[in-house]
């Protein structure tokens, strides 16, 4: 631990030294040119918007009160931090690439990780850039409902700790695959699983690609495919030489500093309350200027509320959540996938024994809901210091909340602070990115070059070497695949990605993981039945979902707006036109409606055929059903009279030498 | 690595793991299901109860902020108490078998 506090120290020291060697560079200027507003990986955002549209000049003043409109960190600073971070993970990748020699290396840092290590290395795997600036920004933007939505992502340890940490240590090696293929038909149930969890990391991965590539555009003016390679090239390095090893204290390393950026901002908000919560709750409601923002939201629907009431509005539910159907749904893809998270699954083979399995979930538990309850105090603190029309101004989806935040506050103390601050974050969101992308990269490998090259083409004859190489040759191949994906998605939603990742994890991989630990009669036929319409029904559903882009419903949309211009250019006296900005407007909706007019969804649909965003409520009980009546129309004796074997280990890690036998 | 081979049904009905495996799955089903009727009483209290948040309890800090607030600390407790009962009993019923069994 000691050294990670030394190298934040050192980063510090550096960056200050940084800064004084090029004293001309002035601050961010108050009067900034362009309002760049692309929504990065946030579960809000409905649409990215192209970053040509949103780049336009701030000509009309927001009604907001902050005038700046955009927020722009201290390139030198900032590359300085992003450096440091670099040299420091190379190094680990460095000394990582001496210690891994066989598969085992590989792929579980040949279970020498300990529980505390795994603990902060979990923590790191699972918390991103969406739950580190998003949901702050949906705090600032949406008071409650924001801090709502954070409560999911906690919970959800509660199944990992008690139903598949342990009993995962206990009875697998290094996939999903296995877990699944212990008392089944080892090849197809490999080749399914291994599917199956390339699926889910696909999804994850593109979506923290596109969230990078959209965060580096906005904080540092890197272009978005200059930010994806640059990632993209430093997660195959962590993977392709440095392993699980690696890839484990990258992880950590990023936990660290997150904890420690949120903890250093909460520690000034708090500050600035007089470290006082239920006076902080005070500031929230007697704050005029959130006040009046929820009298705004709230008229949206018809409800008129002033002052005080309404600023207690902004804690109160509903402002933003407001189909509770889709908020279960998505809690249970929240509470059943993350068990189901194969880069998740894959931190419990580090580990040596099922005690340091579970030490690794309580302490990754507080670690998390730590984390959440500090994101609270920003996410409010955002929305009193800069308000949530400020917030909106720079990003509509308020992902910038808490790096205005940690500007403001540094910069409250001095604008050299302020700077470093920012500087300091943005190297977080940085490390952040490359934890998260390089345990995917890792899981998705692993599925490939152990289960489906080493026991299925070759038969699990591979000696130590050839199965190192196969796993490093994989891991490059996925790396480039996620580059061009990343490159290729650019204006995919993010947010829909990561409710279609644990939508999967939820319905295809949770359910056959729990019956094969607990269900003597299930057997191949359960695995496969399971793992395909789980993943199928979860990723048909949403592709008939309102998530998906309509058309015909853009196509009345911007009827709408043809209409309205149309009757204002009528009212007009005879021989007048309509003003510039009406006219533009007028010209792009009629191009918008003639786009769009006789076109439909991807699946050639006019309407969503399902109503919610989130399809795990459906997906979830199809994926148990499917297991269920697989295994029962096919019964195996084999596979039951094995039941004794995985139950008497997973329940007590008897004969678990063999998992970790190198 | 010589493997040491296990009969392993005979050790399934062992009368210790038959206790370790029963206080197991009571215990850990028991839990997650109250943990996971806990967490899901939010989202449906919030958009069924709406009257029930917006009580204020200490100064402006209303009931639903206090009930998502105390997710964060039963989860926590749950995984105190997990880790407590397990390290008690659950290993200790495991060594016993093991070493029954060397």
């Amino acid at each position: 631990m000691k050294r990670l506090f030394v190298a934040i120290g050192c980063a510090l020291c550096l960056s200050v030294a940084a800064y004084a060697a090029e004293p001309a560079k002035a601050p961010a200027a108050p009067d900034a040119k362009a309002a760049v507003a692309a929504p990065a990986a946030t579960p809000a955002a409905s649409a990215v918007a192209a970053p040509g549209d949103a780049a336009k000049p701030a000509a009309a003043p927001a009604a907001a009160p902050a005038k700046k409109k955009e927020i722009k960190a201290d390139k030198t600073i900032t590359i300085t931090m992003f450096a440091i971070i670099i040299a420091i993970t190379m190094g680990i990748v460095v000394w990582a690439a001496k210690h891994t020699k066989t598969a085992a290396d590989f792929y579980a840092a040949g279970g020498g990780i300990t529980g505390t290590q795994n603990g902060w290395a979990i923590a790191g795997d699972y918390m991103s850039a969406a739950s580190f600036l998003g949901i702050s920004g949906l705090i600032s933007l949406y008071g409650y409902d924001g801090f709502m939505y954070s409560v999911g992502w906690l919970v959800a340890y509660i199944t990992v700790l008690l139903i598949v940490a342990e009993p995962c240590r206990n009875a697998g090696k290094y996939t999903l695959g296995d877990i699944l293929s212990f008392r089944t038909e080892p090849k197809p149930v490999r080749a399914v699983a291994a599917l199956s969890t390339v699926t889910v990391a696909t999804f994850y991965l593109t979506a923290q690609m596109v969230g990078a590539g959209k965060l580096m555009q906005l904080l540092i003016g890197i272009p978005y495919k200059t930010a994806i390679i640059g990632v993209g090239i430093l997660m195959v390095g962590y993977v392709v030489f440095g392993g699980m090893t690696a890839t484990t204290w990258v992880q950590i390393i990023k936990a660290a500093l997150l904890m420690s950026g949120a903890f250093l901002l909460s520690i000034l908000v708090m500050a600035k309350a007089g470290f006082n919560p239920i006076g902080f709750f005070d500031e929230i409601v007697n704050n005029p200027a959130i006040q009046d923002y929820t009298s705004k939201l709230v008229l949206k629907d018809g409800i008129i509320l002033n002052g005080l009431d309404a600023g207690q509005r902004f804690i109160e539910p509903g402002l933003f959540l407001k189909a509770p159907l889709d908020q279960i749904s998505l809690g249970m893809a929240l509470v059943m996938g993350t068990a189901g998270m194969p880069h998740i699954l894959m931190r419990f083979f580090t580990v040596p024994t099922a005690q340091a399995a579970r030490k690794s979930v309580i302490i990754a538990m507080f670690l998390i809901g730590g984390f959440y309850i500090l994101t609270t105090l920003l996410g409010f603190g955002a929305a009193i210091h800069l308000t949530p029309q400020g917030i909106k101004a720079v990003d509509a989806g308020g992902n910038m909340a808490t790096m205005m935040l940690a500007q403001k506050m540094g910069a409250d103390i001095s604008p050299i602070i302020g700077d470093i601050f920012l500087a300091f974050l943005c190297a977080v969101a940085f490390a952040t990115i490359l934890a998260v992308v390089s345990g995917l990269v890792l899981s998705a490998s692993a599925a490939i070059a152990h289960d489906i090259y080493v026991n299925v083409v070759k038969d699990g004859h591979a000696d130590q070497h050839e199965q190192v190489m196969a796993a490093r040759i994989t891991s490059l191949v996925v790396g480039a695949v996620g580059i061009v994906i990343g490159i290729l998605a650019e204006n995919q939603n993010v947010a829909v990605l990561v409710a279609l990742a644990f939508a999967v994890a939820a319905s295809g991989n949770l359910p056959v993981v729990v019956m094969s630990l607990f269900w003597k009669k299930f057997n191949t036929a359960g695995v496969i039945a399971g793992l395909l319409v789980g993943t199928i029904a979860a990723i048909g559903l949403l592709m008939v979902s309102p998530n998906m882009t309509y058309p015909k419903a853009v196509a009345a949309g911007a009827k709408k707006t043809i209409e309205a211009l149309e009757k204002k250019q009528a009212a007009l006296p005879a021989g007048a036109v309509l003003e510039e900005k009406d006219a533009k407007a007028l010209e792009k909706a009629q191009k918008t409606y003639d786009a769009n007019k006789d076109g439909s969804s991807m699946v050639g649909l006019d309407k969503p055929i399902f109503p919610l965003k989130n399809p795990g409520i459906v997906s979830i009980p199809l994926g148990f059903l499917a297991a269920i009546l697989g295994t029962l129309a096919f019964p195996s004796r084999k596979s039951e009279e094995m039941w004794d074997e995985i139950y008497v280990r997973q329940n007590t890690g008897i004969g678990m030498a063999k998992a970790i036998d190198h | 690595m010589a493997e040491k081979t296990y009969d392993w049904a005979a050790i399934a009905k062992n009368p210790k793991f038959v206790e370790l495996h029963h206080k197991k799955t009571a215990f850990l089903f028991g839990w997650w299901i109250f943990s996971t009727v806990y967490y899901f009483l939010l989202p449906i209290g919030a958009a069924y109860a709406p009257g029930l948040f917006k009580i204020q309890v200490l100064g402006h800090v209303n009931f639903g902020y206090l009930f998502a607030l105390s997710q964060f600390f039963v989860s926590w407790g749950i995984a105190i108490y997990y880790a407590h009962v397990a390290n008690k009993d659950f290993d200790r019923l495991t060594r016993e078998l093991v070493s029954e069994l060397h």
